[in-house]
C-alpha cells in the first residue's frame, strides 16, 4: 500500500488518475480507516487531501460559503458566520460521532462515504449545497443530492475528487435545521434524519426544501413535503401534510437499527419538528 | 490459627473513610499495565480464525499453505489439542469452546489459531487456511430451541423423561408450599410472559494475554482476568501441566463483570507458545469479544402471582427459560433460585429450563441470571398493585422477606436489608418529586446471594515499618484500597503506611476468583486475620525485647504496650521500631491467613427511577435514578457507591438499548459498540445512592458483598417507569424506541 499527501488539487487528481489498482481519497479517515481495519477495503494507494491548502479553507464570498473538502467538522462549529448562516448544516456536522471524531471527519467525507444514514447529507441537500468535483482535465459543480447513487456508491468517476462543498448565500428571513433519531444520545447512527431549510415572506413560508436520511438507499429530497408547507404559516394542518409527505416518500428497510414501520412514522415526526425549528430560526412565530 | 469471624460492632478509625486508591494515579495517567500491555523478547502475534456459520460440520481444515508462509511459527487446530479432560464434562466443554472439535457451534467459534512474527503475517496466514464446512440447521431462540423438531445441538444432552436428544440440558425447581392452594386463596391473579434479549458485559478492555511456555513445559501467563488461580488450574489441566509450573500474573483489569471468570483465548495462546517455542501475545478484537466471549442469557419467562385484597401474596410461580449458548450451563437454575428471594411467600415455585442454542457460551454477568426474573416479577408486582389500587412500594413492603423468612430457594434468612431498603425508598425525597407530562416512575427490588470461598493473604512488615499486603483476589473495583484500609484499621496505623498488591500465582496459595462480590468480603476477612497474626508476632517481639511475658503486651494504636505491674512506664514500641529491630528479635515479621470465608451475607436493593418517553418516537430518557442498597459495612464508601452506580448504569443499558441481534442465518449482526449500544455518559443521569449498613453477623466488620445486586432491579424499575409513562405495559427488553413506539401504536389499534 502506498500513501501520498499531495500539496495541490491538481497533484491529487493526477495521482488518482494514474493509479491502476484500488485507490482511495483520505480525508479524516473516520470511515476509511475503520473499513480498512475491518478488512473491507485494501487500498493500493491512499491519497491524503489534508495537506492541500485550498481544501483546508473556509471562504465566504458574495455567492455563499465554500468549505474545503478537508475541513474538519469541528471547524464548522467554530466558524461563527457559518453557524449563523446555516445552523442546520453545522448542527448536523456536529452530531457526527464525538469531539474526537469531529476533529478529524469532514462533510465531504460524510457525503462521499455514501451511507444512507450520513448526518450532514440531508442538511446539505435541504440547504441546496453543491459539490465541486475535480479530475485531471475537468472541474464540475454538482448538486449534493446527485453525488450519492446508492448505499456505498457515488456518481464520482474514477479519478475524481471533491474539492469543496459550497453553500449558497443565506437569503434574508430564512432558517434551516437538522434532527436525527438515535437510540443513544451520542456516538450513534441515525435511524432517521430530517433536514429542512426554508425562507419566509411576511411570516409565510415562501420557499422550502425538505430532505430525509436513513429511510431510503440514499438521502432524499422530498418536494411534496416542501409543497405542503409553502404558502402556510406552518399551522398544524400544514405540518401534518408535511409529515404525511415525508412518510409517503420513505422507502426504508427493516434492519438491526429499525423497522420499516418505525422509520416511516418517525420520518414524518422529525420532518415536522425540524420544520418548526427552521421556521423559528427564520423569524417565524408559531 | 483459628479466628472468630463473628461481627463485634467494633468502632472504626480508618475503615469507612474515602482515601485515594493505590492504583488511581497509574490508571488516570496511562501507566497502568492492562492485558495487552506486556511484552516479551521474541514475542509472536496470535490470531484466531473463527466460524462464519452458526452451526456447521468442519469437514476439513487445510493449513498447509499457511504453514509455509514466511514468518508463521505455529498453527493450532483441535488436532493439536489432545483431550486430557477425562470425564470432567465441564472441562471438555471449555476445551471445545476454546477450539471447535469437528463442529462449529456458533458464529465466531474458534476453529484455528496462528502465531506469526507480526500482525500482517498472521492475518495473511488466516486467509491461507482453507476450511470446508457443511452447514447444519441452527437455532438461536430459546423458545424455538425447546420446540419438538428443533435442530439438536448436542447428542449427549437428553430429555430427562423420554431419553431422547434435547436442547434442554437442565431442569431445576425451587420453592415450597402448594402453589395451587395459594392461588385458590387469591383475590387477584396476574399472569404474564416476558422476554429479555441477550446482553454482553461490555467491558472496555478486550481479553488479552501474553503466554510463554518454555521447552521444559514450565510457563508463564500474563492475563487480564478476574481470577488468575482459576485460569491457572483450567489452563494447566487442559495442557497437561502441573499448576505449580505455570505462573499466572493478573494484569490491571479494564472491566470484567463476570466475563473474565472464564477462559477463552488463554489455553490456545499457551498451546501456540508451546508449539512455536516463543512467547505469544493474543488480543481479542471487539468483534471477537462480542461473538466469542460470554454474554449473558436471553430469556423467556412466565410469571403468575396471586394476592389477597389486602396485598398479601398467597402464591407465585415462575417458569424460566434461559439460553446457555452452545454448551450446558446452570443459568436458569440460578434464575429459578433467585426469582422470589425478595419476598415472604407461603406457596411459591419456580422452574428453570437451561437451553442450548447456537450462540456463544454464556458467562457470568454481574449477579448472573438475576435481572431477568426481577424484570418479570417486579413488573407483575406493579400489575397486582394496580389491580388492588395499592401503591407499588406498599405492596412490596407488605410482602418483603425479613429475618426468619424461609427463602424461596431454601435457607432461612438472618438479618437482611430488603425491608430497610424499601422503607428508605418510601421515605426518599425522590418518591415525592413531581412528575411532568410523559414522565413515569418505577420502583423495583433486587437480590443477590454473594459468595465467600477460598482466600489467602500475606501481610509483610517492611524493614521501615511500612506494610505490604499481598492478596490473591483481583482488584476489579477498588478492593486494594478497601483491603489496605482494613489492614491499617487492625494494625492501628495510617492508611498511607499500607500498600496492597495483587500477588501472582507463584506468591500465594489458591484464591477463588473475584466473583460473587467476594473480593472485599473474603480478602477482607483474611486480611483481618493475617493482621491479627502479625500483631501476635509483634507482641512476641516486644515481649522478647522487654523480657516480659507475652500476656503482658497489648497492641494498641499502632504500637506494642506493656501492661501490668511494673511495666507501665515502659515507652511503647511502635511498628516502625519493632520492624527496625526485627533482625535481632527473630527476623522478618509477617502475618498470613488462609480461610474459607463462609456466610457471605445476602444482599438486597431497592431502586427508584423516573423516565420521560417521547410518545411520538419512543425515545426514553432516564431523568432521575436512585439506588438504595445494604452494604453490611461500606469499607470505602466511594467504591461502594461506584458499584451501586456501575450496576445501575449497566442495568439501564440492558433495559433500554443493549441486545444481541441475530440474523436468520444465525450470525450476530451487531458485534461492535456502534450497534451494540451500551449507554454513553450523556444517556445517564447522575445516579444517586444511599448506602444502608445492616451488618453481616458472620463477618468481623459486618461486610457484605456489594458488587452485583445493583444490576438486578434496573430492568424492572425502568420497565415500570416506562409503562407508567406511556400507559402500556412493556414486557420485552431492551425497551428500545422501536419496541416502545410499537407498543404504543398496538395499544391504540
Ligand atoms: C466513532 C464514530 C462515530 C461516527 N458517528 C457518525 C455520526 O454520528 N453520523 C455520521 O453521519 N457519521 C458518523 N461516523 C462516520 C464518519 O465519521 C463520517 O461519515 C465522516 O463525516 C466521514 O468523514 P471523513 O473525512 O473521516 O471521511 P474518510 O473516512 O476520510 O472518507 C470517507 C469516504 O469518502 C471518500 N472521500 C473522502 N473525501 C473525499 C473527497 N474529497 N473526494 C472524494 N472522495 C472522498 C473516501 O475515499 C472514503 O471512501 C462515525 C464514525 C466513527 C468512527
Amino acid at each position: 500500500m502506498r500513501y501520498e499527501a499531495p500539496g495541490t488539487t491538481k497533484e491529487a487528481a493526477a495521482l488518482l488518475e494514474k493509479e491502476k489498482g484500488s485507490v482511495h481519497v483520505l480525508a479524516g479517515g473516520t470511515d476509511l480507516i475503520v473499513r480498512m481495519r475491518l478488512g473491507l477495503v485494501e487500498p493500493d494507494l491512499i491519497v491524503d487531501i489534508k495537506h492541500i491548502p485550498t481544501m483546508q479553507a473556509i471562504t465566504a464570498s458574495a455567492s455563499g460559503t465554500r468549505i474545503g473538502a478537508a475541513v474538519c467538522n469541528a471547524r464548522l462549529g467554530e466558524n461563527k458566520a457559518l453557524k449563523k448562516a446555516w445552523p442546520g448544516v453545522v448542527e448536523a456536522a456536529n452530531l457526527i460521532g464525538s469531539d474526537q471524531v469531529q476533529s478529524r471527519s469532514t462533510i465531504a467525507g460524510n457525503l462521499c462515504n455514501a451511507s444512507p444514514a450520513a448526518d450532514s447529507v440531508p442538511a446539505l441537500i435541504a440547504a441546496g449545497a453543491k459539490a465541486i468535483v475535480v479530475s485531471k482535465n475537468k472541474r464540475r459543480t454538482v448538486a449534493v443530492e446527485k453525488i450519492v447513487s446508492g448505499p456505498g456508491q457515488t456518481s464520482l468517476a474514477r479519478g475524481e475528487v471533491v474539492e469543496a462543498i459550497t453553500l449558497p448565500k443565506r437569503p434574508a428571513r430564512s432558517g434551516d435545521a437538522y434532527l436525527r433519531l438515535t437510540p443513544r444520545t451520542e456516538m450513534d447512527i441515525a435511524v432517521v434524519g430530517a433536514g429542512v431549510s426554508l425562507t419566509l415572506e411576511r411570516g409565510v413560508v415562501k420557499t422550502a426544501r425538505v430532505a430525509l436520511g436513513a429511510v431510503a438507499p440514499t438521502a432524499i429530497l422530498v418536494p411534496a413535503a416542501a409543497r405542503a408547507i409553502i404558502g402556510t404559516k406552518l399551522d398544524d394542518a400544514a405540518l401534518d401534510k408535511l409529515a404525511a409527505a415525508c412518510s409517503a416518500k420513505c422507502d426504508p428497510i427493516t434492519d438491526k437499527r429499525g423497522t420499516i414501520e418505525y422509520r416511516t412514522k418517525v420520518a414524518g415526526v422529525l420532518g415536522k419538528r425540524a420544520a418548526k425549528i427552521a421556521f423559528q430560526r427564520a423569524g417565524g412565530v408559531l | 490459627m483459628g479466628h472468630d469471624s463473628t461481627y463485634t460492632n467494633q468502632k472504626f478509625k480508618v475503615v469507612g473513610t474515602r482515601v485515594n486508591r493505590p492504583d488511581g494515579v497509574d490508571k488516570v495517567t496511562g501507566r497502568a499495565k492492562y492485558g495487552a500491555d506486556a511484552y516479551a523478547p521474541g514475542q509472536l502475534v496470535g490470531l484466531f480464525l473463527r466460524s462464519p456459520h452458526a452451526h456447521a460440520k468442519i469437514k476439513k481444515i487445510d493449513v498447509s499453505k499457511a504453514e509455509k508462509l514466511d514468518g508463521v511459527k505455529a498453527i493450532i487446530t483441535s488436532a493439536d489439542l489432545p483431550d486430557l479432560t477425562g470425564d470432567d464434562r465441564d472441562l471438555t466443554d471449555i476445551l471445545e469452546n476454546c477450539m471447535a472439535r469437528g463442529r462449529a457451534l456458533y458464529d465466531g467459534h474458534a476453529v484455528a489459531a496462528v502465531a506469526a512474527i507480526d500482525m500482517q503475517t498472521a492475518k495473511k496466514a488466516l486467509k491461507l487456511i482453507k476450511i470446508s464446512y457443511q452447514k447444519l440447521p441452527h437455532v438461536t431462540d430459546v423458545d424455538q430451541a425447546m420446540e419438538p423438531g428443533a435442530p439438536i445441538i448436542h447428542d449427549f444432552v437428553r430429555d430427562r423423561k423420554t431419553g431422547k436428544p434435547s436442547n434442554v440440558c437442565k431442569i431445576s425447581q425451587f420453592g415450597h408450599g402448594d402453589v395451587e392452594a395459594g392461588f385458590a386463596e387469591a383475590d387477584v391473579i396476574i399472569e404474564k410472559t416476558f422476554k429479555t434479549e441477550q446482553t454482553h458485559q461490555g467491558y472496555i478492555e478486550p481479553h488479552a494475554c501474553l503466554a510463554n511456555i518454555s521447552s521444559d513445559n514450565t510457563g508463564e501467563l500474563w492475563v487480564t482476568t478476574q481470577g488468575h488461580f482459576g485460569f491457572r488450574s483450567t489452563c494447566a489441566e487442559l495442557l497437561g501441566m502441573d499448576v505449580a509450573k505455570l505462573k499466572v500474573t493478573s494484569s490491571e483489569i479494564g472491566g470484567g463483570f463476570g466475563g473474565k471468570t472464564h477462559v477463552w483465548i488463554e489455553p490456545i495462546a499457551l498451546a501456540l507458545s508451546r508449539k512455536a517455542n516463543r512467547p505469544v501475545k493474543v488480543v481479542m478484537s471487539r468483534d471477537e469479544v462480542f461473538r466469542a466471549s460470554g454474554p449473558t442469557s436471553a430469556t423467556s419467562i412466565d410469571v403468575k402471582i396471586g394476592a389477597k385484597k389486602d396485598g398479601t401474596i398467597t402464591g407465585a410461580t415462575a417458569d424460566l427459560r434461559y439460553t446457555n449458548g452452545a454448551f450446558p450451563g446452570f443459568w436458569a437454575m440460578l434464575g429459578s433460585m433467585i426469582s422470589f428471594a425478595c419476598y415472604d411467600i407461603k406457596h411459591v415455585k419456580s422452574i428453570g429450563y437451561d437451553v442450548i442454542v447456537n450462540r456463544p457460551k454464556v458467562a457470568a454477568y454481574r449477579a448472573p441470571s438475576a435481572p431477568m426474573p426481577a424484570f418479570a416479577i417486579e413488573s407483575v408486582m406493579d400489575l397486582i398493585a394496580a389491580e388492588l389500587k395499592m401503591k407499588p412500594i406498599e405492596l412490596r413492603i407488605k410482602n418483603a422477606a425479613k429475618e426468619g423468612t424461609r427463602a424461596s430457594y431454601g435457607p432461612t434468612y438472618g438479618p437482611i436489608g430488603i425491608g430497610p431498603t424499601l422503607d428508605a425508598a418510601k421515605n426518599h425525597p425522590h418518591m415525592r418529586a413531581r412528575l411532568k407530562k410523559n414522565q413515569g416512575r418505577g420502583v423495583a427490588c433486587g437480590f443477590w446471594f454473594n459468595f465467600g470461598g477460598q482466600t489467602c493473604v500475606d501481610l509483610n512488615i517492611g524493614i521501615d515499618g511500612s506494610v505490604n499486603l499481598i492478596v490473591g483476589t483481583v482488584d476489579v473495583g477498588g478492593s486494594r484500597a478497601s483491603l489496605a484500609l482494613i489492614a491499617a484499621e487492625e494494625l492501628g496505623i495510617p492508611y498511607e503506611q499500607v500498600r496492597a498488591n495483587v500477588g501472582d500465582t507463584a506468591s500465594l496459595g489458591h484464591n477463588d476468583m473475584t466473583d460473587g462480590s467476594r473480593g472485599t468480603f473474603s480478602s477482607g476477612m483474611a486480611t483481618i486475620f493475617a493482621a491479627r497474626n502479625a500483631i501476635t508476632v509483634l507482641r512476641e517481639r516486644a515481649a522478647k525485647t522487654w523480657d516480659i511475658p507475652l500476656e503482658s503486651v497489648i497492641w494498641k494504636e499502632g504500637a506494642a504496650r506493656a501492661t501490668g505491674k511494673g511495666n507501665s512506664n515502659r515507652p511503647p514500641l511502635s511498628l516502625k521500631e519493632l520492624a527496625a529491630s526485627a533482625p535481632n528479635t527473630g527476623g522478618p515479621i509477617a502475618g498470613h491467613n488462609e480461610v474459607v470465608a463462609d456466610n457471605a451475607g445476602v444482599s438486597f436493593a431497592s431502586h427508584i427511577c423516573d423516565v420521560e418517553v417521547d410518545p411520538e418516537t419512543g425515545v426514553t430518557k432516564v431523568i432521575r435514578y436512585t439506588v438504595i442498597q445494604d452494604a453490611g459495612k461500606a469499607v470505602h464508601p466511594d467504591y461502594v457507591e461506584g458499584q451501586l452506580q456501575g450496576g445501575a448504569a449497566q442495568g439501564i443499558g440492558w433495559a433500554l438499548n443493549e441486545e444481541y441481534v441475530y440474523g436468520d442465518d444465525g450470525c450476530l449482526q451487531n458485534p461492535g459498540f456502534l450497534d451494540y449500544r451500551i449507554p454513553v455518559c450523556s444517556d445517564l443521569p447522575f445516579i444517586d445512592t444511599q448506602i444502608l449498613e445492616i451488618p453481616n453477623p458472620d463477618h468481623p466488620y459486618g461486610i457484605r458483598g456489594v458488587g452485583e445486586t445493583s444490576i438486578v432491579p434496573p430492568l424492572a424499575a425502568i420497565g415500570n417507569a416506562v409503562s407508567n409513562a406511556v400507559g402500556v405495559r412493556m414486557n420485552h427488553t431492551p425497551m428500545s424506541p422501536i419496541r416502545i413506539l410499537k407498543a404504543i401504536e398496538d395499544s391504540k389499534a
